[in-house]
């Protein structure tokens, strides 16, 4: 049995970590907020962006000339695995599933026969694929200390991605990263970005038809919307990882509190019951020692 | 009688309403855009866009380059950055110019495509001088 002070310290500390994950809950409930209204914020550009791509492809398709960007370099040896993840841990397994996923993926690629490098976004994922696939990282982007998301972190990214394929580094980039479903579950996805995926079926004919001109020439305009493309889809991916991040430390953060509640309740309860077997016990003493007399 | 103008950037839709005519800087020229116009894809040069009504100019913006599209009853500008005339500073368009020339001098030349990119950063940020002053 603990004594009396031993308890009443440990329900003090139990009591100021539930402050500490209470408060982390409701910081990170407000931070989503912000990240659901900036990955809104960002949606038209995208999809417009979208639309524009569609009509270019579609006018370019089958071209010997097409930029590689699209179609890829006509080979599939080099794989460059993007792995995002958040900057900071206490989000439950937020982060280690990306690099179990990631992971997998590599195993995958390379049972194949193919080479694989690894770009890690955020300082987690790098932290843990750094253990036992520290030779495949090629590089590493880290946003800690960052208020706040901008494009042009994003487009950062981007240019890299593309100058990687423009020196032939590597053929085919794959994007790992946590889709926001809800509060409660984010979704591991693996996008494919280079080459560009085809546009799902049947849905070309929103353009109505209508024949675009395009003025420069279409691949002139390709080259230069197709990296912004990149870097659309690269920021769209961090914005989901960044809700996601927070998403995932609130429910984490929410069990930490109610966990901590059961524990002072159990403690508190034993606190009770130590202070009562004293009271009796002196008491007894008391007693028998004014029998003896 | 109106084209529905867009101007989005990937950070937020910055404006959206139908104006009467809109002009907007095209890579090859300066280009008018009213209903009806032939659908068209076209990258966008740094420079600033009207917007008319009637024949009046009620708002100017500056864009830094970007893509714009153009069908008979819209007209969609995807830019990365777009500010009212009135708000650009002059003193930081000429800060982003020196660092684009900058730029410009250490790009590699034997590149045509690095070098054009190079050239359009600081055609850009020429254009904001221009509009700031």
């Amino acid at each position: 049995m603990p004594s009396l002070k031993a308890l009443r310290t440990r329900i003090n500390s139990v009591k100021s970590t539930q402050k500490i994950t209470s408060a982390m809950k409701m910081v990170a409930a407000s931070k989503l907020r912000r990240a659901q209204q900036q990955a809104e914020a960002a949606r038209p550009y995208a999809e417009r962006m979208e639309r524009m791509l569609r009509a270019l492809a579609a006018s370019v398709a089958g071209s010997p000339t097409a930029p590689p960007l699209l179609v890829g370099t006509g080979s599939d040896k080099v794989h460059l695995v993007i792995a995002v993840t958040a900057d900071r841990g206490l989000a439950g397994a937020f982060n280690s599933q990306i690099g179990r996923a990631a992971r997998g993926l590599v195993r995958r690629l390379e049972a194949e026969g193919k080479t694989v490098k690894i770009l890690a976004v955020g300082r987690k994922g790098r932290d843990y694929l750094r253990r036992e696939l520290s030779s495949r990282i090629v590089g590493e982007i880290s946003y800690a200390g960052k208020r706040r998301l901008e494009f042009s972190d994003a487009q950062e990214i981007g240019v890299q991605v593309a100058a990687m394929l423009a020196a032939g580094e590597i053929d085919v980039a794959t994007l790992v990263y946590n889709r926001f479903q809800s509060v409660i579950s984010q979704v591991v996805t693996e996008q494919q970005i280079i080459p560009a995926p085809p546009p799902p079926e049947g849905e070309s004919a929103d353009l109505g038809g209508a024949i675009y001109e395009f003025e420069p020439d279409e691949e002139t305009i390709l080259s230069k919307l197709l990296p912004q493309a990149l870097a659309i889809q690269m920021y769209r991916a961090l914005l989901e990882s960044a809700a996601g991040e927070h998403g995932a430390r609130m429910t984490a953060m929410d069990n930490a509190t109610r966990n901590a509640g059961d524990m002072i309740k159990r403690l508190s309860q034993n606190y009770n019951r130590a202070r009562q077997a004293n009271i009796t016990k002196e008491l007894i003493e008391i007693i028998s020692g004014a029998e003896a007399v | 009688m109106a084209v529905s103008l867009e101007i989005v950037s990937p950070e937020k839709l910055l404006l959206s309403r139908p104006v009467d005519m809109v002009v907007i800087p095209a890579a090859e020229g300066d280009m008018g855009v009213l209903e009806g116009h032939t659908p068209m894809i076209v990258t966008l040069r740094g420079g600033t866009i009207d917007l008319y009504e009637g024949d009046r100019i009620t708002e100017r913006l500056f864009v830094d380059g970007g893509f714009a599209e153009v069908t008979p009853e819209r007209c969609t500008v995807l830019a990365n950055k777009a500010i009212p005339l009135a708000e650009v500073n002059k003193a930081d368009a000429e800060r982003r110019l020196a660092e684009a020339e900058a730029a410009y001098e250490a790009a590699d030349k034997r590149d045509t495509a690095i070098e054009d990119a190079a050239l359009d950063v600081v055609q850009s940020a020429r254009a904001m001088v221009e509009a700031a002053g």
